[in-house]
Order: structure tokens, then C-alpha cells, then sequence
């Protein structure tokens, strides 16, 4: 992408404190290629400020009321040029520093925030090449060991759903995406079947099928389809193909 | 001292345990021996008396020939030599009770009679003597090992007491970090609220030193702290922080543990307040009943936040300290209801000084 020279840099911060959207805002109004279209207080008006305003550049804390950092990088999407800020989170840095994501800590200081904007900055107009990971890569990495999703949220245009992974049923690969299937409705989500699987808890969710995440709570029964092949019955009726390794693990986990 | 003689349920399980012996002896004068029963017992049971004394002595060669470390001829001659020199005491001393008794009646030359079965007396000395080496050596081993455990238990307790003492001095860097931002945002647009909360900052950091060390502090000191630490709080996070207090009059002066209420205030605003959006209340409310001190925060919070990532730390902490210190005379609940959640301890009332930590872990232990 090719940043015109004379367009404003139309950035977005968020962050729940007045006082630090303050720091940020102060230190931005030296730069006059810099725009501020809006200021976000917490993970939602985030979502659908950057889908009104669609910015260039977004200034995210980690910690936030609604939705965190992370999940609000994974609704926006790879489009804007993102700095994450945060003032203490080890796993957090680890992943930053691993995926060469830009951040700032807190307190900010004058120095770091140049360098970090120049960047991004560069990044913009091209000059360096954007090397921003998947958002739900650089999630996985920041999340600290032992701790597994929670939650999975989804975006339906500006409108943000949140699905707690005790209500989810499973999971389906639709070519670059996973639908979601919770309470009777399917929810579409860009993310690959096998990191979705990585992020959930192996106790809880299994891969039962090449293309197929299942809530282990939610499996009735497992009934035999033709010669050597099974079919999952859910508590809900829906019927999902089992493959040979995963009526293995199945069995495995059953066996447990 | 010897372990037998420490204790006088020790030792009159000792003796107890000579009598079949003395039995024993009593039958050997009386049938090989050719003594009347009468006489036999009357020899028998006090020379065993005194045997069993004898042979308590046992002990400090046993201690200085440790069973592993000695070589077999030191072994051998150590104990044979004592053998040889315990049974021969013994004889003497029966010897010498022959004669004493020989002078009543029924005991008429006795002496004589006893002279005979000295051989016998002197060599079951020496397996008696012998016999009391084994057991020493398995007194040995039991009580080297209730050393062991003792010293792995106190192992325990140290390395338990050193982690309490890491937990409760730790001020959360969350907490520090975001103060400063705020601190350097406030020094351009209100540089007189900066200096402010520069010294609400400082008066906090100042009040946590050296409560590492410290087993108890004053409720009212406790309460202090909490009110520093939210100036701070209350700065960063402005109207979005409410705070309601109850305390009763007659708790402050109550002796706790340091930084266990505050972590919990902490903990309300940063699972709670700062989850909210429009912000929301905390309630905090201390009563004193009867010896007990009941402390129950509520707060308002988002029951679809997302999750913190440093999860629950400060309630498992408190929750922890309070066992290791208090053990069933304190409880700990945390409860969500709605948006509602709240944590309830509750821990005995006392004004003087706090029972020591390691007394109260072995009682702990004792429970």
C-alpha cells in the first residue's frame, strides 16, 4: 500500500483511562501529518469506530473494559497499522517482541512513542513492509501458558457477538473461515480451523474431522455411518462427520 | 539424656517390658538353679530392677558406634566389652544381695546355694546386655528418622512462611505503571494534581515499606493504607470509582495481617470498576462481633469482561495467608451473583498481640 505524502495519518486511540488517551493525544499534537478521528474507552466503540472511520493508524491498550486488545485486533482485521500499549504484561511483550508488533509502555515515554510512529509510519508508506501477523496468531502467542479461550468474539458488520466457549456446539472450516455454531445460530469468523483448535481447551473440544471442532459436553452419541465411518450425534440433533483419527481420539478421550 | 528416661510413660514401659524377663530368671534359679519360687523372685525381680538400669547404659555405646559407620571388630569389641562388664556388675550385685539376704529367715544359706548358679547368672547378663544393644540401635533408627521428618516438616514451613513473605510485599506493577502514566499525564494539562498525586503515590509506597516484616498491624493502619491507595486510584480512574465504607469504631483498633484487605480493594476495582464502562461501586464493610472480625467487599462488575490476564492472584492470596495463619478459626468466601461479587473473611478479633506464625502453623499441623 502507497501512503499518499500529502493525506493525513488518521489515527484512532483507545484506551479506558482519560488520563492516558491524554499522554497519547498530547505527545500526536506535534505531529501534523497526524489526524485523531477518535477516542475509544472500551473494546466495543473501538470495533465499530474503526469500521465508521476505517483509520490508518490505531493506538490499542490491552486491557479494556467489553473487549480486550487482542480481541478487538481480531474484529478490525489486518487493515489499519496497530501500536499496542500496555503498562506490565510479560506474555504480552513476549508475543510483541516474536511478531515484531509495535508497542508502547506506560509510562510512555517521548522517545519510544517517535520511534514507534516513525514506524509505523513507515510501515504506511510502504517503506517497510507490514509485517503484522494474524490477529489471532499474535493472541495465541500472548496468552499466558495454561490460560485457554474463554470466549470467542465475532463481528456482524459493526455489531460485535460474544460467544462464551461453554455455549459453542462446534466448530465448522468453511475455506478461510470457521462457523461458529452456538444456541442454534452460525457465526462466521476469519480464522483457520487449526489455530481455533489450538486455542481451545483439549480437555473440553476435539477434532473429530478434518474440518470439525466439537464440544465434548455436547456429543450424545456416536453411531456408526456405513462401513468403517461414524457420524457425532449433539444434544442439539445436528449430525457431524467423524474421521478414522478422530474416532481414535474419541476413543482415546472416552477411554480417560 | 537418654530418650527412655525423658519421659516416665517411656520408662514404665520399659520396666513393664523387664518383667517377663525377671520371670524368666525368676524360673531359671528356681528349676536348673534348685531355689525355692520364693527365694528365686525375691532375687530375681530386683536384680532385673537394676539390670534394666544397666542396661540403659547401652545407649551411649550404641550412639558412639553408629551402626553404619563403625568397623566390625570396633563393633564387636565395643559391645562385647561392655557385655563383659555389665553382666559382671550384675553378678556382683546379685552376690552381694545374697549375702544381705541370708541373714532373714527362709533365706539360710542362700548365699551359698546362689554361688552355684552365678555361671548362669553371668551369662545371661550377657544376652540380656546384648539384647539391649539391638534395641537401642532400633531406638536409634526411629528416632533418626522422626529427626528427619521433623527437619523436612520445618523445611516446609520455612519455605511456606518465606513465600508468604514474597506475596504480601509485592505492590502490583500494574497498579505502579499506570500511576506513573497518569502522573506524566497530568504534568502537562494540571501540573499541580501531578505534584499531588506524586506525593498520594509516594505516601501509598511509603506506608506498604517494611510491613513485609511485620505479622500484624492495627485494622486502622490497614485502613489507612487502603484510603492512600485510593487516592491514587481514585485519580486515574475519576468518577468511575465509587466507594462506600462501613467500619465499626470498635474494629480499628483489631490487630491483621498486612496488605490482606487491600489487595482485595485492589482486586474489586481492577475486576470490577475498571471493567465497566460507565464505572460502578465498591462496598466495603467491617463489623467486630464477639472476637471475630467480619470483612465483606462487594463490588459491581461486567459478568461478560473479558478475562484479566493475571487471573484471581490476589483473592488465591489472600485466601492462603489466611489458612496458613489462622487455619479453621478464619474463612474466606468469594461469591458472583448477577453483577454482583463479593468476598466475605472473616478472621478472630484480637488486640493484642497475634499469636506468632510458627506456633500457629503447628497447631495447624496438629489439627
Amino acid at each position: 500500500m502507497n501512503f499518499p505524502a500529502d493525506r493525513k495519518i488518521r489515527t484512532i486511540i483507545v484506551d479506558d483511562e482519560d488520563l492516558a488517551r491524554q499522554v497519547l493525544r498530547e505527545f500526536l499534537s506535534a505531529h501534523s501529518e497526524v489526524e485523531i478521528v477518535a477516542e475509544c474507552a472500551n473494546g466495543f466503540e473501538a470495533v465499530k469506530a474503526v469500521s465508521e472511520h476505517k483509520p490508518d493508524l490505531v493506538f490499542l491498550d490491552i486491557q479494556m473494559p467489553k473487549l480486550d486488545g487482542f480481541e478487538v485486533l481480531e474484529l478490525i482485521g489486518p487493515g489499519p497499522a496497530v501500536i499496542f500499549v500496555t503498562a506490565y504484561d510479560t506474555f504480552a511483550i513476549r508475543a510483541f517482541e516474536v511478531h515484531a508488533v509495535d508497542y508502547l509502555l506506560k509510562p510512555i515515554g517521548a522517545q519510544r512513542f517517535e520511534a514507534a510512529l516513525e514506524c509505523a509510519e513507515e510501515r504506511l508508506s510502504g517503506k517497510l513492509p507490514s509485517t503484522a501477523p494474524p490477529a489471532v496468531e499474535l493472541a495465541a502467542a500472548a496468552r499466558p501458558p495454561q490460560q485457554y479461550l474463554d470466549r470467542i468474539p465475532v463481528r456482524d458488520g459493526a455489531s460485535v457477538f460474544i460467544i462464551p466457549v461453554a455455549k459453542l456446539d462446534y466448530a465448522e472450516a468453511q475455506d478461510d473461515y470457521v462457523a461458529l455454531a452456538s444456541q442454534g445460530k452460525k457465526h462466521l469468523k476469519q480464522q483457520t480451523i487449526s489455530s481455533l483448535e489450538a486455542a481451545l481447551d483439549p480437555s473440553r473440544f476435539l477434532r473429530i474431522h478434518r474440518s470439525y471442532i466439537v464440544n465434548l459436553e455436547r456429543v450424545a452419541k456416536i453411531e456408526p455411518y456405513g462401513k468403517d465411518r461414524y457420524v457425532a450425534v449433539l444434544s442439539s440433533g445436528a449430525q457431524l462427520p467423524v474421521s478414522r483419527a478422530g474416532h481414535a481420539r474419541l476413543c482415546a478421550f472416552l477411554d480417560r | 539424656m537418654h530418650p527412655i528416661l525423658t519421659q516416665l510413660r517411656r520408662l514404665v514401659f520399659y520396666l513393664l517390658g523387664w518383667t517377663p524377663l525377671a520371670a524368666m530368671l525368676t524360673y531359671l534359679l528356681a528349676v536348673p538353679g534348685g531355689l525355692t519360687w520364693w527365694q528365686a523372685g525375691s532375687i530375681a525381680f530386683p536384680l532385673c530392677l537394676l539390670y534394666a538400669f544397666v542396661c540403659l547404659a547401652a545407649w551411649y555405646p550404641c550412639l558412639a558406634t553408629p551402626l553404619e559407620r563403625s568397623s566390625v571388630p570396633r563393633f564387636l569389641f565395643t559391645h562385647v566389652a561392655g557385655a563383659l562388664v555389665a553382666s559382671t556388675l550384675w553378678v556382683l550385685a546379685a552376690r552381694f544381695l545374697g549375702r544381705m539376704l541370708s541373714g532373714f529367715r527362709g533365706f539360710h544359706g542362700i548365699d551359698a546355694r546362689l554361688s552355684g548358679d552365678l555361671p548362669l547368672l553371668f551369662g545371661t547378663g550377657i544376652l540380656l546386655y546384648l539384647l539391649a544393644v539391638g534395641f537401642h540401635y532400633v531406638l536409634l533408627a526411629v528416632e533418626a528418622s522422626r529427626q528427619a521428618e521433623a527437619r523436612v516438616m520445618q523445611a516446609g514451613l520455612l519455605a511456606r512462611d518465606a513465600e508468604l513473605r514474597a506475596l504480601k510485599a509485592q505492590v502490583n506493577p500494574h497498579f505502579l505503571f499506570n500511576s506513573l502514566n497518569s502522573i506524566s499525564a497530568l504534568t502537562a494539562s494540571d501540573p499541580p494534581r501531578a505534584r499531588e498525586m506524586c506525593v498520594l503515590l509516594g505516601d501509598f509506597l511509603r506506608r506498604t515499606l517494611g510491613l513485609g516484616e511485620k505479622l500484624a498491624i492495627p485494622l486502622s493502619e490497614e485502613m489507612s493504607l487502603i484510603h492512600a491507595f485510593l487516592a491514587v486510584e481514585k485519580i486515574r480512574y475519576g468518577d468511575r470509582l465509587r466507594m462506600e465504607e462501613s467500619v465499626d469504631p470498635a474494629a480499628l483498633d483489631a490487630e491483621v495481617p498486612p496488605l490482606l484487605l487491600q489487595p482485595l480493594v485492589e482486586n474489586a476495582i481492577v475486576h470490577g470498576v475498571a471493567n465497566l464502562v460507565e464505572g460502578g461501586w465498591i462496598r466495603l464493610t467491617i463489623q467486630r462481633r464477639e472476637g471475630t472480625l467480619s470483612v465483606e467487599i462487594e463490588n459491581q462488575f461486567d459478568p461478560e469482561a473479558p478475562r484479566r490476564r493475571r487471573n484471581g492472584v490476589g483473592l488465591e492470596n489472600v485466601r492462603q495467608r489466611l489458612e496458613a495463619r489462622y487455619a479453621a478459626h478464619a474463612t474466606f468466601a468469594a461469591s458472583a451473583a448477577g453483577d454482583n461479587f463479593r468476598v466475605t473473611i472473616s478472621l478472630p478479633a484480637q488486640s493484642d498481640e497475634p499469636r506468632p506464625l510458627a506456633h500457629a502453623a503447628s497447631q495447624e499441623k496438629a489439627s
